[in-house]
């Protein structure tokens, strides 16, 4: 078995990923706490942890943004239509026959078509919304000031829809790295930066049993 | 080794670094800080005191007060003007009432569901105006030797106005072991700036009995502890009234909630603890919408009993053989007396929570009843109004007598010296008693006489309680059951969700489970 090796996830890249990662994690187990659905860490606790992680996880986006752009990774979170329809049906019916993935990852092309709207919708819709009513949250407490908002009930509808977007999100993101060539390929890669996949013309169902030599 | 470094890397990257951000995120994110220490010299302490037993005036024989008064006033010259104009000696203060203008209000006039109003039981009410005689219209509220300079400045604590005598002390001839004829040259040669005592001794016992007003301010307060008081304990900063109170000119800082309209001449918390007291961003910016006294006032009458309801219709019941009657709850606290009703009493007592902005609404004495509970007094104030913040607040339940005709109520005459002179609390009969209440007040009345619900509202501001008693976060931010549940014209977190939008969430998780765990199962077999 032949792979091909290359260097997908830099270092700033996996600290995001894994940074962000725990980040989401604290946040949407302290923000359902505040939220009233359960009890973990105590409300008082869950609410200083919430604006602690929040802050951490606009450092970070500031970060990503400006890496983004200075390294042109920005790239891969534009959507496109081409191969969307191949990537839909890979998901709905090839993958279960063992058909090849109809994309390839490149460093500038990490992410297939579905991906791309995903993780665009994630960046540009969801994570900006969070924020934005975050802060309300935080520091816009009252209609009188500075302008009359007549309470941020609207904002707290739109942060509440947002966190269960992002748990929704979670569990499909965390379904699909199993669907690389191998279940734990995907992860691997986000560790070590580098993906393997099998040349192309590889079946799956023979790569499956492979075990690592490398 | 170019693979052991890039694994260092990858560790340093996927380990080192995002668990080094959490731990300095939680490290952080707990860290609160520690409330500043609040240092202010009380007046009590350190107002310079003149030893008065030098002066030759006050060595004079004083058979009537009026005299020591007189004396006082030959000093203190223009003190008199100053007390002239105060709330103490006119028991009215002109006022603007939102939404109804200019109005003149105060125990001069009002309503309350206590004992239900003073005018026409002076002999009884008045022995709590600082002047001496107002037994009836004919008192001179212009004349300065009426003013009682000693029930204020008495520092032996052996200077009292006698029950029932409308103001007066006790002279020769009214003189009973309870209440002697003081020893004014004593008495004169001790004043001095007043202590808890000489407040207490009329704010305690408002409404004619320990604790029946108020709920936070008692007799429990003359020797307390901070559990009780946080100011007030003796083993605390001992703080006496005037220490916040303070009474430039013989005006006094702070005056009352339930009997004032407007939102002038307060006392505030921040006036010496600042506006951003606790140090940590998260509490003090709760101060926007929440009254310090609203967590750090979580229950009140703490000590001794408060009146929570008080039903007059019950009243005039007498024994088989015609006595009034009397009978305590399990507390010892009275549960009925004939010549006042039933009542509810209760300690420890959660306070109800209501917007409030300072303002207050009232029921003026001649007012239509349009509503019931007929509202004694109303808090201004809702969630979008920039000055309003949730008070914890005393409300006084009661049913008094009222004109089902002319829709008013009623003006009642409870107190005489004898029986016979149509005194309910000496007769226990309402039609005369009535008839001359109404007479006294020159009101109308039909002759008709029911008994309606009112309510009275009372925002606590005393029995402050130690900071480990105070409210935490979930005795209102919580599902059910918080502090705030009747409060509900705003979104308050970990108490309000959107069931739809809740509901709908929930399922999208959960479609996305049953979503990967098909597509999961499809792949394997």
């Amino acid at each position: 078995m032949k792979y091909k090796k290359q260097y997908l996830y830099s270092k700033f890249e996996r600290f995001w990923h894994w940074t962000q990662m725990l980040l989401v994690l604290l946040l949407t187990l302290t923000g359902f706490e505040i939220h009233g659905n359960y009890e973990i860490f105590g409300f008082e606790t869950s609410v200083r942890l919430h604006s602690a992680s929040a802050w951490s996880f606009m450092g970070l986006a500031l970060l990503s943004i400006f890496w983004m752009f200075t390294s042109k990774q920005y790239i891969n979170f534009i959507p496109t239509k081409n191969k969307l329809k191949e990537q839909v049906q890979y998901y709905t019916s090839g993958i279960f026959k063992g058909m090849p993935h109809p994309t390839h990852k490149t460093l500038f092309n990490k992410l297939n078509p579905l991906q791309r709207i995903t993780y665009a919708g994630l960046l540009i819709l969801i994570f900006p919304v969070q924020i934005i009513t975050g802060i309300a949250y935080m520091y816009y407490h009252y209609p009188q000031n500075p302008i009359d908002a007549e309470g941020l009930t609207l904002a707290v509808y739109a942060h509440t829809l947002g966190a269960f977007m992002v748990v929704a999100f979670v569990i499909v993101h965390m379904y699909m790295t199993t669907t690389g060539y191998s279940v734990s390929a995907n992860v691997k890669a986000m560790i070590s930066g580098y993906e393997k996949e099998p040349e192309e013309g590889t079946a799956k169902e023979e790569t499956k049993t492979q075990t690592d030599k490398h | 080794m170019k693979s052991t470094l890039e694994k260092i890397a990858s560790f340093i990257v996927v380990i080192i670094l995002p668990a080094l951000v959490i731990y300095l995120t939680v490290h952080f994110g707990l860290k609160r800080n520690e409330p500043e220490e609040i240092k202010i010299a009380l007046k009590s302490e350190t107002t310079a005191q003149v030893d008065h037993s030098e002066f030759e005036i006050l060595k004079q024989k004083f058979v009537n007060p009026k005299d020591v008064t007189a004396a006082c006033l030959s000093c203190h010259n223009k003190r008199d003007d100053e007390l002239m104009k105060s709330t103490h000696w006119l028991w009215e203060r002109e006022a603007e009432i939102p939404g109804r203008g200019k109005v003149k209000i105060g125990k001069m006039n009002i309503h309350n569901n206590f004992c239900t109003g003073a005018q026409g039981n002076n002999g009884s009410c008045m022995r709590c105006h600082i002047g001496y005689g107002w037994e009836d219209k004919s008192f001179d509220f212009n004349d300065p030797t009426n003013i009682d300079c000693l029930v204020c400045h008495d520092k032996t604590d052996t200077y009292f106005k006698q029950k029932g005598m409308a103001g007066w002390p006790a002279t020769e001839a009214t003189a009973t072991k309870e209440f002697p004829v003081p020893d004014y040259n004593y008495v004169a040669a001790n004043v001095g700036y007043p202590d808890r005592d000489n407040c207490g001794v009329c704010h305690f016992y408002g409404g004619g009995g320990n604790n029946v007003k108020h709920g936070d301010l008692e007799e429990a307060l003359f020797h307390t502890n901070r559990k009780v008081d946080v100011h007030m304990g003796e083993d605390g900063p001992n703080m006496v009234c005037v220490d916040c109170h303070e009474a430039p000119n013989h005006n006094i800082k702070g005056r009352s909630y339930t009997v004032g309209a407007d939102n002038t001449n307060r006392l505030h918390c921040y006036e010496c603890h600042t506006e951003t007291p606790h140090n940590d961003y998260i509490l003090d910016y709760h101060n926007n919408k929440i009254a310090c006294q609203t967590c750090h006032i979580p229950v009140y009458a703490k000590v001794n009993a408060t009146t929570l309801y008080w039903d007059w219709s019950a009243a005039g019941k007498r024994d088989p053989n015609g006595n009034p009657i009397k009978e305590y709850d399990a507390d010892h606290n009275y549960s009925y007396l004939s010549i006042k009703g039933h009542f509810v009493f209760d300690n420890m007592v959660q306070p109800e929570y209501y917007w409030f902005n300072g303002t207050v609404n009232h029921f003026l004495r001649d007012d239509t009843i349009k509503q019931t509970p007929v509202q004694i007094n109303s808090l201004f104030g809702d969630y979008a109004d920039p000055n309003a913040k949730i008070w914890p607040v005393k409300v006084h339940r009661g049913r008094q007598a009222y004109d089902p005709v002319y829709n008013q109520l009623l003006s009642v005459k409870l107190f005489a010296h004898n029986k016979g002179e149509g005194a309910f609390w000496e007769d226990l009969e309402w039609e005369e008693a009535i008839r001359q209440g109404m007479e006294y007040n020159e009101r109308p009345w039909s002759g008709e006489y029911d008994f309606i619900d009112t309510e009275v509202y009372w925002p606590l501001n005393h029995m402050v309680s130690v900071k480990e008693e105070t409210l935490s976060c979930k005795d209102c931010h919580i599902r059910e059951k918080g502090r705030l549940e009747n409060l509900n014209d705003f979104y308050l977190p970990g108490r309000d969700y959107n069931k739809l939008l809740d509901y709908s969430g929930f399922a999208i998780i959960i479609f996305s489970l049953l979503g990967v765990i098909v597509h999961a199962i499809l792949r394997i077999f």
